[in-house]
């Protein structure tokens, strides 16, 4: 028997983006605006969460993939909505569309990029590289001129809504559950456990850790595209290292694995993030106790299922 | 081709190179007996730069009458001494009770650590970079060919090469030096041979902050502003000149230090010869990470470590 529960699910998930947006007018607009912030998280976790979870391949360089299907969606939109927009809303939602699978392939093709060289390194080495080829995407950015360099964009078109934002988080969990879930998807929880084994058994490890980077950054990327619509301006600082730890906290904190416990911390920390926002100072230190503690007191997370990185003890 | 030039650049970078070197070797240590990544070490160089700021300040009446030199030296030692302790601190306190998990448990720790210490460091110091006072007479010596060095290059660079020779006398003729080798070459024969691993982890990582430490005292003294970010850039960098050298290796890390930091000043002084626009400074480190790791992953003057099942 076939198992029809993922599907059923995405499409009352995507039955209940649409009455969200059919809602909101009835939401004031700060409530909306934490409710795409939450959406947006939710993607970044949850790909991140593929890659750092499912996979075991620490990374450190998810806001570098935002930034590339930010700035690929916005310079679309920017580009070509005075075109588009007399044809009606329509249109310019197909144009959206459009600009969203942009960023996301941009994203996808620098995961790729990525993801080719990092592939003979482990761990604590791959975190260092992700870290760096994130930086690099930024610096790239900020010297590039056409890209508004380390100005910014502006005016880019506020066409991020709620029916989008959650449209895109039901497709990104569903795409991850169902890869990891797939017969196909043992792999990538293979390598994780012991890549060594993996290997032994006919596992092409280096093959799931590349379709692991590759989705995990295509996805990065439409949360990016989602942010530049959002907010309507980015600029290169926004994307830089604590972005990228931003997500990786709420991956630790939901539990390395865990879809359900990472969208619960996707939640939880954008709301803690809104709930300090009147003690911007105490925010970060906040965050990194949290890390601290978690790491030290319940490394697998809050609904983790995770048992730890099998080799290379520290210290043994 | 302007010999002055690159003169001046490459003295410019040997100094740049130096702090690298003395950061990396806090990298290179811990790596050497805890395998693991210290990403906090970035920070404690930012706290010895404040640290050598704030004894400057407490200190200063007491100064009165001093020379530069002796003042400067009390304000160095004070600082590398206090970095060592808050180097001990943490890893009693962080690292100590995940000693038998997996490195990267221990890694993502210590990002909680370096965040705790730069955002902790911007609550009490504040966000805006403060004005680091001059410690040393600041001359300008002419050099050969057109280019100079100041006083406070040439301090820099003395005063590491003395660090250096101390760090190798301390490895390679103490008791204490030669139970971090041990450890370092296996932990568990280490403890068996009556190696006490706890205290010796302790020591490298004391030994290690304060290097980090007077690293920190000589950046603000080259570039005489500090803030609570500093150290997350020169401290990935100096993480890339580890493992450029080789990472555990306590030459291989000096040598990584000053061949980045000359190649990232060279970068920048000849970007418009090499068509390579001078913000892409930042983006050298990384590269040269990538095609270290691509291509001779032992890195200059490291040992091959094969991995066991």
């Amino acid at each position: 028997m076939k198992n029809h529960i993922p599907h059923l699910a995405l499409f009352a998930a995507l039955a209940g983006a649409a009455v969200l947006q059919m809602f909101s007018p009835q939401l004031d607009d700060y409530a909306a605006s934490i409710l795409v912030l939450i959406g947006i998280n939710i993607v970044l976790a949850v790909s991140l969460n593929l890659v750092n979870g499912h996979t075991g391949q620490f990374s450190l360089g998810h806001a570098g993939f935002m930034a590339a299907g930010a700035y690929a969606s916005a310079m679309v939109t920017l580009s070509f909505a005075p075109v588009v927009a007399p044809a009606g809303p329509w249109a310019e939602g197909a144009l959206f569309a459009g600009s969203l699978l942009l960023g996301g392939a941009v994203a996808a093709l620098c995961g790729l990029l990525v993801g080719l060289p990092s592939l003979r390194l482990r761990g604590d080495y791959l975190a260092i590289v992700t870290l760096g080829f994130g930086e690099i995407i930024r610096v790239v950015i900020q010297n590039t001129e056409s890209l508004g360099g380390a100005r910014g964009l502006e005016g880019i078109r506020p066409y991020t809504n709620l029916f989008g934002t959650f449209a895109v988080a039901a497709l990104t969990i569903y795409v991850v559950a169902c890869l990891v879930n797939s017969t196909y998807g043992r792999g990538f929880i293979a390598v994780r456990d012991d890549e060594i084994a993996a290997e032994a058994m006919g596992i092409h490890t280096v093959k799931y850790k590349v379709v692991a980077f590759v989705v995990g950054a295509f996805f990065a990327g439409l949360a990016g595209g989602l942010y530049a619509h959002f907010i309507t301006f980015i600029a290169p600082e926004g994307f830089n290292f604590l972005k990228s730890v931003d997500v990786v906290v709420m991956v630790i904190l939901g539990g390395m694995g865990s879809t359900p416990g990472v969208v619960a911390a996707a939640i939880l920390l954008t709301l803690l993030n809104e709930g300090l926002r009147d003690f911007e100072q105490y925010r970060m230190i906040v965050f990194a106790l949290l890390l601290i503690v978690i790491m030290i007191v319940r490394p697998q997370g809050l609904l983790g299922n995770f048992r730890g990185w099998p080799k290379g003890k520290a210290g043994a | 081709m302007d010999w002055g030039n690159f003169a001046q650049q490459t003295v410019n970078g040997v100094s740049l190179g130096a702090i690298y070197a003395l950061i990396a070797l806090g990298y290179t240590m811990v790596y050497g007996v805890l395998r693991f990544i210290n990403f906090a070490h970035g920070d404690v160089f930012m706290v010895g730069a404040f640290a050598g700021l704030y004894f400057h300040r407490w200190l200063k009446p007491l100064f009165t009458g001093w020379p530069a030199a002796a003042s400067a030296i009390v304000i160095l030692l004070l600082s590398m001494a206090f970095c060592a302790l808050l180097g001990i601190v943490i890893e009693k306190v962080a690292y100590k009770p995940l000693r038998q998990r997996s490195r990267l448990t221990v890694l993502i720790t210590s990002i909680g650590v370096s965040l705790l210490l730069s955002y902790g460091a911007q609550l009490i110091f504040g966000a805006a970079p403060k004005g680091f006072p001059q410690l040393v007479a600041n001359h300008t010596i002419s050099l050969p060919l057109g280019a100079s060095v100041t006083v406070e290059q040439i301090t820099v660079l003395l005063v590491t090469l003395l660090l250096l020779i101390a760090l190798t006398f301390a490895v390679m003729r103490t008791r204490m030096g030669l139970a971090m080798r041990a450890l370092s070459n296996n932990p568990t024969a280490a403890a068996l041979m009556g190696v006490n691993n706890d205290a010796v982890i302790s020591f490298t990582f004391g030994l290690g902050s304060a290097l980090a430490g007077a690293a920190g005292i000589f950046f603000a003294m080259l570039y005489q502003a500090i803030d609570p970010f500093m150290g997350i850039l020169p401290g990935i960098k100096a993480f890339v000149a580890a493992v450029l050298g080789g990472i555990g290796s306590i030459p291989g890390a000096a040598l990584g230090g000053v061949l980045l930091g000359v190649l990232e000043t060279l970068v920048v002084g000849y970007s418009q010869n090499i068509g390579i626009p001078s913000g892409y400074r930042d983006a050298v480190a990384f590269v040269i990470l990538i095609l270290t790791l691509m291509f001779k992953p032992t890195g200059l003057l490291g040992k091959s470590e094969r991995e066991k099942v």
